[in-house]
């Protein structure tokens, strides 16, 4: 009885012991899975997600109190990185996703006050003082900053419209 | 072809019934120039073309009116003579139904040819010219993929190729162009595989013609009789035989690397009907602005070969070809095993254009799809190896990575696990989603990483702006304290 | 007018397609399935059909019952596709021909709901249905499953008439013992447990005598091998199946039984007295050809019929049931995803670990 009392107590112990070396010795680096995130994100801070910028956000997705799909500039494509990332399932069709979005500056509207261009994360609103502004469709990612500073209402978002090289045969519907 | 390799080696591949004929013997027709053609910037792989002409301007049959646009694209040329009068939107032939700009020419009924320069002989001028003359024509590849043609010759000349290959298989079914083609005109069809041998420095040129086919084979046997350099090979008929890899494989024994080019095995593939236009342009000058095309189908009343000049409306064609016998259920642009489906008939004829096919239901045989039984008859059609049944029922789950592991990538789209596919399930629409929606991401994602250096460029402007105005103000402060002193000591200097 | 084309939404090519479907595949395969299965109905009689029936009907009642309860659209167009009756065909030509009605009943439920329906339905279960319903029927009620009969053509002077035979199917007739008898493996498994040679075992008179027509107890799908081999012959003809799976099952099982049998005639049966007792026949064409439950590449499905083969044999010899056919499919079936991922084709243009091959050394070809 005592016999096999010690025996299994030791190596219980010795076994342990052996998990703690190998933890130690074979530790593997667990990459800082909050810059890993923030190097998804848009990195234009704009606020959007309702977090302090996109290193605010990163931090709520990573502690897992905001939903990988709360960055709507990024869209699907990001969301579906973060969730991969993360580990975490997400049927790219299930997501509501209105399609990147533009804005898109009325031209009789503007009276080239520059406000939209000073708030603008990407620097894609070009225009000089009392000229007509207009969006550089390239360099804008849709983060809609510049339509609270603009005092006409001359900026609007839009959704980017589809072309015939940029269209997807739809996915067919399940049988 | 050996017992034990007729057992052993992978069968691949549809026989469809062709619907070839009667339509491949009625004699070809020429259609009359419509009153208006509408000639779409984008109908040849790559960037889509620049207008180079002004609304108002008054052209001629042949020429140039937009010029090619970056390094893959082709030049457009007035497919009559006539008045341009617009340049904008229409219909694309294309399902989704989108628009494409277009120069819209208002002909003038004389269908007056521009100065022609030809060159009686094409072997004297140096490859690199020929290609050169072969992009001033526009020509692209007829086959239907429309890849600059004059692109793919000066690159099989760097390339070294050593076989050029004709791909006369055409394997789509209802379609018989090409096989029209090469009865009507086999002399021309041989010159200009003559002129491309030239230009892309191989030794030989080897024919694949189905061997269902043997009018054309005869007919370009008899053409090539002279020349011992091109050999016309009767290839079997099967889907899709006409597809690039497979051609050489059957022709030459030699597998395309997936990743590479066929240049990568000393070879270069062209359609036969693109031998014929660089025959053509190089001969007698001529853009490329008509081509051959084939109306087929149940609801066509009189099907056959129709000459259709670049930009006539489908509607012209189906009217000529004696107009529609029953209301379609399909209408497609191409064969149909890979076609695109047009949404209305008032879409403009394009280079690749090979066949306009009103199909009947019963041709079509669309059904309700079922549940995937498994029963792995599209493994055994497909003609690259791939499991289309394994590839749907991931990307049906949203797993597209998943899917582009087992081989997404390689998929040629040629229809033939669809076409076998007893549970009709879509499984072409599935890859194209797929590789659709990829591409989308792919480009999403250039566009996040550029935007977001923009924004890290934009925080260092603000950055250092500030810390230049902090700067500036403390250099003022330091200014403005020592002029102070100055004065300070100016003051009391004297007291 | 509108034109019938002006489609809503985009179709995707082709616009062509082969015209067969499901219904007509399922329906070939009962065609086949056919000329063995009246062979039965003659030779053991009005219960025979009366069990055939009745779990046909069952298996169409439970589809019905589970594709209501999930609310699946379009169920006749389901019920009609011929998956259902095909698994309740194949599960009654695995059961004792005069086993009352509630054996056909719960092995319909069985098949249907736990063997297929709980999966997904058709195209996403695991197991072969009919033989999951067949081994879970064989351990819970191991009394009805192994209580074979001597056969009784229809018209000798014993056969059950219309009326008796419709009272033994439900079950008011008790089976009398002199009708009972044991099947041909069966029979071999016993008398070598008790220690005799196959030699001796089948020296008696009222031994079932190997042969190759089925004159002898055993179920529907036992006794016609050679009409079943017929069937499959004509599915094979027909393009249905092809030749890997039961070129496999019959090699992977006529191999090892010829080679034990020349080591130990005594305590081994030969190679043709296994192929054509026991539901080999109809395993190798029918059941393990299952497009659902097998690989689906040529060189998976031929593994996967060697495997079912050899467990068959392991099972039938060494193991403690006289026959092993299902337990040797549910195993394999077990393992059809493994083999699926490994038996890839491999991809045109690239080596079989899917990286692009190495094009021909440039000067090679002249």
């Amino acid at each position: 009885m005592l016999a096999a009392v010690l025996s299994l107590t030791l190596l219980g112990a010795l076994l342990g012991l052996a998990l703690g070396i190998a933890s130690r010795l074979l530790h593997v680096e667990t990459p800082a899975i909050q810059a890993e995130l923030e190097a998804i994100l848009p990195g234009t801070n704009c606020g959007q997600c309702g977090y302090p910028g996109c290193a605010g956000a990163a931090a709520a997705i990573a502690a897992g109190t905001a939903p990988p799909t709360c960055c709507p500039p990024g869209g699907k494509a990001v969301a579906l990185a973060l969730a991969d990332k993360l580990g975490l399932g997400l049927d790219p069709a299930s997501m509501a996703d209105a399609g990147p979005r533009l804005a898109v500056i009325a031209e009789d509207l503007c009276i080239g006050c520059c406000r939209c261009s000073k708030s603008c994360p990407t620097d894609a609103i070009l225009g000089a003082p009392k000229q007509i502004h207009n969006v550089l469709k390239e360099a804008c990612t849709g983060c809609a900053a510049c339509v609270e500073h603009c005092p006409t209402e001359a900026v609007a978002m839009q959704p980017v419209p589809v072309t015939l090289p940029h269209w997807v045969m739809p996915k067919p519907l399940a049988a | 072809m050996g017992l034990m390799e007729k057992c052993f080696t992978r069968a691949w591949g549809v026989h469809p019934e062709t619907h070839k004929r009667p339509a491949a013997d009625v004699p070809t027709r020429t259609l009359p120039v419509p009153e208006r053609l509408y000639v779409s910037l984008s109908q040849h792989l790559g960037a889509p073309a620049r207008p180079a002409v002004l609304v108002g301007q008054k052209v001629r049959k042949g020429d140039k009116i937009a010029d090619p646009q970056g390094a893959v694209s082709a030049a457009l040329h007035a497919p009559t003579s006539g008045t341009i009068v617009a340049i904008g939107e229409i219909p694309a032939p294309h399902p989704s139904g989108l628009p494409v700009l277009a120069i819209t020419l208002a002909s003038d009924g004389k269908d007056e040819w521009t100065d022609l320069e030809g060159c009686a002989d094409p072997f004297a001028l140096a490859p690199a010219e020929i290609s050169q003359r072969v992009a001033a024509a526009g020509v692209v590849g007829l086959g239907g993929a429309t890849f600059p043609a004059a692109v793919k010759l000066s690159l099989s000349a760097k390339a070294k190729v050593r076989t050029l290959i004709i791909n006369g298989g055409e394997c789509e079914p209802y379609l018989s162009c090409d096989d029209r083609l090469m009865r009507d005109a086999a002399a021309a069809c041989v010159d200009g595989i003559r002129i491309m041998l030239h230009a892309t420095g191989a030794s030989t040129a080897l024919v694949g013609i189905e061997d269902d086919k043997p009018e054309a084979i005869a007919a370009m046997r008899e053409a090539a009789r002279p020349y011992a350099e091109v050999c016309i090979r009767p290839v079997p008929a099967r889907y899709p035989m006409g597809s690039e890899k497979q051609l050489i494989l059957t022709l030459t024994g030699q597998e395309v690397p997936a990743d590479g080019r066929p240049g990568d095995v000393g070879v270069v593939v062209h359609n036969i009907g693109t031998a014929r236009a660089v025959h053509a342009a190089i001969r007698h000058g001529e853009p490329l602005v008509a081509r051959l095309v084939t109306v087929n189908g149940a609801c066509i009343e009189a099907p056959g070969n129709i000459l259709v000049p670049i930009g006539a409306l489908v509607e012209d064609v189906l009217a000529f070809a004696g107009g529609l016998a029953a209301p379609p259920a399909r209408l497609i642009m191409g064969g149909p095993m890979m076609g695109l489906a047009l949404p209305h008939a008032r879409v403009p004829v394009v280079k690749g254009t090979s066949g306009i096919l009103a199909l009947a239901a019963a041709e079509v045989g669309a059904r309700a799809t079922e549940p995937c039984i498994r029963c792995a008859r599209c493994v055994r059609a497909c003609p690259i190896g791939l499991l289309p049944l394994d590839m749907a029922r991931r990307i049906a789950a949203g797993d597209l990575s998943g899917a582009v592991r087992i081989g997404l990538k390689d998929c040629i789209a040629c229809g033939a696990c669809a076409y076998v596919c007893p549970a009709h399930i879509p499984l072409v629409q599935y890859f194209a989603h797929a590789k659709g929606e990829l591409a989308a991401q792919e480009r999403a994602r250039l566009r996040a990483e550029a935007t977001k250096k923009l924004a890290q460029a934009r925080t260092a402007r603000l950055a250092r702006e500030a810390q230049e105005k902090a700067e500036l103000a403390a250099r003022r402060k330091a200014e403005r304290a020592a002029a102070t002193s100055a004065t300070a000591s100016d003051t009391g200097a004297p007291a | 007018m509108k034109p019938a084309y002006d489609a809503a939404q985009p179709l995707a090519a082709p616009h062509a397609h082969a015209g067969h479907g499901v219904r007509q595949t399922m329906m070939r395969v009962q065609l086949a399935l056919l000329p063995a299965t009246l062979f039965g109905f003659w030779l053991y009689g009005w219960p025979a059909f009366f069990l055939w029936l009745i779990t046909l009907a069952a298996c169409l009642v439970f589809e019905f019952i589970s594709l209501r309860l999930m609310g699946r659209a379009q169920i006749g167009r389901t019920l009609g596709d011929g998956s259902a009756l095909l698994t309740g065909w194949l599960l009654a030509l695995t059961l004792p021909p005069w086993a009352p009605w509630w054996v056909g009943v719960v092995g319909a439920c069985i098949a249907i709901v736990v063997g297929k329906q709980v999966f997904g339905g058709l195209g996403h279960n695991v197991f072969n249905p009919a033989m999951v319903a067949r081994v879970a029927l064989l351990i819970a009620f191991p009394l009805p499953l192994t209580t074979w009969v001597a056969p009784l053509p229809l018209g000798s002077a014993a056969a059950p008439g219309f009326v008796e035979g419709l009272q033994i199917t439900l079950g008011q007739l008790a089976l009398p013992d002199a009708m009972s008898s044991a099947t041909l493996l069966g029979h071999a498994k016993t008398e070598l447990s008790r220690g005799l040679d196959l030699a001796q075992a089948f020296a008696g008179s009222t031994a079932p005598q190997p042969s190759w027509v089925g004159l002898r107890a055993g179920s529907l799908g036992e006794s016609a091998a050679p009409l079943l081999l017929a069937g499959g012959l004509f599915l094979l003809a027909t393009g249905v199946i092809r030749w890997q799976t039961p070129v496999g099952v019959l090699a992977g099982l006529a191999v090892p039984a010829a080679i034990a049998h020349a080591l130990a005639p005594g305590h081994y049966l030969d190679a043709g007295t296994h192929l054509f007792a026991g539901a080999l026949m109809l395993c190798a064409f029918f059941i393990a050809t299952d497009y659902v439950t097998a690989p689906a590449t040529g060189s998976g499905q031929l593994l996967f019929g060697l495997g079912v083969g050899l467990l068959t044999w392991v099972i039938r010899s060494l193991g403690g049931y006289p026959e092993g056919v299902a337990f040797a499919i549910l195993l394999m079936n077990a393992l059809t995803p493994i083999i699926d991922h490994y038996a890839k084709p491999r991809i045109l243009g690239r080596t079989r670990s899917g990286r692009p091959i190495d094009p021909a050394p440039a000067g090679k070809e002249t």
